[in-house]
């Protein structure tokens, strides 16, 4: 598909890195040339220098042909300048990243009367990860399909649990509940396991179970299933504001500690129910005094990566809170990866994997794709499918079914109930299955069959 | 450096050259010439040494913008030598140097010959000699992105070194796309030629050797008159094709997607027009009004300044014989060029334009010394970095130029001989003038000069940095 983006920061980038590498025709629109130049000698895309909301450059970079837009300039609205002018040259769906809460609340009816087809608000939606970590901290990162009904969450098993030297055919009578182990990292590989898969310690896993499940789960391993008691927040930007206000709903008691006094003010007015705190987090005695030996949970939201992270590995150091670190620019993922940080939040990759599951929908006749989740550093994907007619890989039990490798179907949604299939179960037509898979660019449920040789 | 990836695609460079040879093989059979197993026998010695790579895919195939140049550095100095061997093999041309010079010539697209006698060589042999314009023309390598498939977009660092121009620009989103389009275009411009031609009643062989010569901009021709002797009908075909080709096929990629407006707003196109129009209409007066011009005086004119301009070379007079001025003027569209992503050679136009306006600028700044101005280019602003390698371009140009001149001035020939054989040869043109006139050849030039000139080919074809970073010992350090 021939895709244009307005604006290449972060996000920009890291979208057309992803969208190129599936093959899609990418065009980038940037104001700024050398930054242009700079990508285009990496990825395999073309750029245009000029204003995205500019009737010309729109044309020059073939707006009329193009199929996709996305607008992710640094502001919101030149980005919804972008999608309306975009409407006007020509067809094209359009995507727009809107972050300030003030238009969130309208975003249907800006949506409606712009022309947009999907609005993407990352803070947003980092927010809700977060939340949904700090209810169950036991995981240290939660992905829902089926609107919330399915959980798929990371756990890393640790000395004396007892998942270490368990062989994986035992799993269920082992945990007492029906969860199904669909990823392994250990090290370097990312498998996914068969029977006789032996689980270690300091393997992370990735189980795919419905919410009850997953409480038990918890409960039969001795880890914790409440949310936390109470929640410290280092930095009071858009993500703070979102998540706290997520916390307080469900009545989770939040400190959160920000640097400027202006903002502290909005927070204090626009927050009433949490404690604002004018500091720098970064001061130790601060920290101490607000309660971080005592906290649940501690949660760094900084604009500089190196301070999260430094500041929540002090965190694991000095007491036994729950840890959540956003990292938005660092591109070491590697590095990051090999520290022991429990939860990380990375918006930059949330947004790309909410506009690749739309892309990738957009490519199937059917719109099959309804959620997509990229796992363990990018080389596991799990797609959420809705079945909407029969096909090869309807009606025949999973047993029978000649599945590509590396490929698990993890769970089958029939009429709100969560099936953990077995292998004399059949995908029917109105379910929806969710699949976990090393191979990339899956669009249609018939692509979970290996290809015909 | 990336070597195994350098290798790599060598191997490709050389199996392709076996492949391109095939068309030559063809006319051999046809033609029933026992030089035709010189063509076969390079041919299968190219794919031979090219296989084995093909097999060993790199596992790390990034390219920087320093393994893009050496590649295509290498490349160039690959081809010329293994496609010199068949006028070796065939006896054609005994001497290697001499066929190096013509195996140049014709890749380089310049279309300088040291052959006596034209047609007194096989016909396959010069069917080669004429194909190698084509290739060179568009470029071995863009033609290698169309086919090969690679990972990432560093491979465009292979398209910016071979392709003319102060910046290269993609046309469509992918490097392999980009390239295949631009192929597209050219193919089907020398189909459209050569169809025209035979329209002219001109032999196929004849039509093909000249569209091939005419589309790379080369001018190696298949008669010793080159196109003389062929009617006003086809000189015309062949004027209005050379002038075509020395457009930035950007333009016509605009065309094709009915962007008429902005195609034809392009200021180097303007440019190009202006000159050549300006160039024409003085000729022809100096003529008509000198009584120098033969029957068609517009003809000559138009074709001379269109043959001289595109780097092409053909000649349908000895323009030697010309009025000083007129020579003049042709000395001076030699140094011009076309303009930039065509297949000619030379400074190019919009390097010319962009030149010019820096100077207005400087003169500007003259008056306000803290003055604010940039450079624009069809509106756009034109960025530090290429104003920067334009003129850095302009400097490297003269001082080849200066030091090819006093090198081949070591024979002891008259400046003017020296001069033009060096701006011939650099700006791929082909002919020069005095004794290297239209009505003669490079054959009397020693083996070193004909070095130097060699060198001076593929400075001109890739635009000098690509051949430059070759010598440069930085370029082969580890670090």
């Amino acid at each position: 598909m021939k895709i244009i983006i307005v604006g290449c920061g972060k996000v920009g980038r890291a979208l057309a890195d992803l969208l190129s590498a599936e093959q899609h025709d990418i065009t980038l629109v940037d104001t700024n040339a050398s930054k242009l130049r700079r990508i285009t000698e990496d990825i395999d895309v073309m750029g245009i220098v000029g204003n995205g909301a500019d009737i010309d450059t729109l044309t020059e970079a073939d707006a009329q042909n193009a199929d996709i837009l996305i607008a992710m300039t640094g502001s919101d609205e030149t980005n919804l300048l972008v999608c309306l002018m975009a409407g006007k040259v020509g067809h094209c769906q359009t995507i727009a990243r809107v972050r300030n809460p003030m238009y969130s609340r309208e975003i249907d009816f800006i949506k409606a009367q712009l022309g947009i087809s999907m609005v993407i608000n990352p803070e947003y939606a980092a927010a809700q990860e977060a939340a949904r970590v700090l209810r169950f901290p036991a995981a240290e990162k939660i992905d829902t399909f089926a609107h919330g009904k399915i959980q798929l969450f990371k756990i890393t098993i640790r000395e004396g649990m007892p998942l270490d030297g368990l062989e994986m055919r035992h799993l269920s009578s082992a945990c007492h509940c029906d969860v199904l182990l669909c990823a392994v990292e250990r090290g370097d590989t990312v498998t996914i396991p068969g029977g006789s898969f032996v689980l270690h310690k300091g393997d992370v896993i990735s189980v795919v179970a419905s919410e009850q499940n997953m409480i038990q789960f918890f409960a039969n391993l001795g880890l914790p299933t409440k949310p936390v008691s109470n929640v410290l927040i280092a930095g009071g930007g858009r993500l703070g504001y979102y998540l706290t206000q997520n916390l307080l709903a469900s009545k989770i008691p939040v400190t959160v500690i920000e640097e400027r006094q202006e903002r502290c003010d909005e927070l204090a007015e626009l927050l009433p129910g949490a404690v604002i705190v004018n500091g720098d987090a970064t001061d130790r005695k601060l920290l101490h005094s607000e309660g971080l030996l005592r906290a649940g949970a501690f949660v760094t939201l900084m604009s500089l990566d190196e301070e999260n992270i430094f500041l929540s590995l002090y965190s694991r150091m000095v007491s036994k809170a729950k840890n959540v670190t956003k990292i938005n620019h660092i591109t070491y993922d590697d590095v990051v990866y090999g520290m022991d940080l429990d939860s990380t939040l990375q918006p930059k990759f949330m947004t790309a994997d909410y506009i690749l599951q739309y892309v990738r929908a957009q490519q199937s006749s059917g719109h099959n794709i309804e959620t997509l989740y990229r796992l363990l550093d990018n080389r596991v994907e799990a797609i959420e499918f809705s079945v909407n007619a029969p096909s090869a890989a309807t009606d025949i039990p999973l047993a029978e079914l000649s599945t590509r490798d590396n490929l698990l179907i993890c769970c089958i949604m029939r009429d709100d109930q969560v099936i953990i299939p077995r292998g004399s179960d059949r995908i029917q037509v109105g379910d929806s299955i969710v699949v976990v898979t090393l191979a990339k660019g899956l669009q249609d449920v018939t692509d979970i069959l290996a290809p015909v040789k | 450096m990336n070597y195994s990836m350098i290798a790599y695609i060598l191997g490709w460079v050389t199996g392709l050259q076996g492949v391109l040879m095939i068309p030559s093989v063809i006319a051999g059979l046809i033609f029933r010439e026992p030089a035709v197993w010189s063509l076969a026998g390079t041919a299968a010695l190219c794919l031979v040494l090219g296989a084995p790579v093909l097999f060993k895919k790199p596992k790390e195939q990034v390219m920087y913008a320093r393994e893009g140049f050496v590649i295509v550095g290498l490349s160039w100095l690959v081809l010329s030598v293994l496609g010199c061997l068949p006028f070796v093999f065939a006896g054609a041309i005994p001497s290697f140097i001499d066929a190096l010079f013509e195996t140049v010539s014709g890749f380089t697209t310049t279309g300088a010959s040291i052959l006596e006698n034209v047609e007194a060589m096989p016909k396959c042999l010069l069917f080669w000699r004429s194909f190698t314009h084509w290739i060179g023309g568009m470029g071995v390598l863009v033609f290698l992105l169309t086919i090969l498939p690679m990972a990432g977009g560093t491979h465009m660092n292979l398209m910016k070194a071979e392709s003319p121009g102060p910046s290269v620009e993609k046309l469509l989103p992918r490097v392999s796309e980009t390239a295949k389009i631009l192929y597209l275009m050219y193919l089907g411009l020398t189909i459209v030629e050569i169809i025209l031609l035979l329209l002219g009643h001109l032999p196929l062989f004849d039509a093909l050797c000249l569209s091939f010569g005419t589309a790379g901009t080369g001018g190696f021709g298949v008669r010793n008159d080159s196109v003389a002797s062929y009617g006003s009908y086809a000189q015309w075909v062949i004027t209005i094709f050379m002038l075509l080709f020395g457009v930035n096929f950007s333009i016509y990629f605009l065309l094709l997607h009915k962007r008429v407006k902005q195609a034809l707003s392009s200021e180097e196109l303007h440019g190009y027009a202006i000159i050549v129009g300006a160039a024409i209409l003085f000729i022809f007066l100096q003529l008509v009004l000198s009584g120098t011009g033969g029957k068609h005086p517009l003809l000559e004119a138009s074709f001379q300044v269109a043959s001289i301009i595109t780097t092409t070379g053909y000649s349908t007079v000895d323009f030697n014989q010309w009025p000083a001025f007129s020579r003049t003027i042709l000395v001076t569209l030699m140094l011009v060029g076309a303009c930039a992503g065509s297949t000619g050679g030379g400074f190019k136009v919009s390097r010319a334009l962009l030149f010019f306006k820096s100077i207005r600028r400087q003169l500007f700044f003259f008056l306000h010394p803290t003055g604010v101005r940039r450079v624009t280019l069809d509106g756009h602003a034109m960025d530090r970095q290429t104003m920067r390698a334009v003129t850095s371009f302009a400097a490297s140009y003269m001082a080849i130029l200066i030091a090819s001149v006093l090198l081949v001035s070591l024979e002891g020939y008259s400046e003017t001989t020296n001069l033009t054989a060096v701006i011939a040869c650099f700006n791929n043109i082909g002919p020069g003038l005095d004794l290297v006139g239209p009505a003669a050849n490079f054959h009397f030039f020693n083996p070193f000069t004909k070095l130097v000139l060699i060198f001076d080919m593929l400075a001109g074809r890739l635009e000098i940095f690509p051949l430059l970073l070759l010598f440069y010992p930085r370029t082969w350090r580890r670090h």
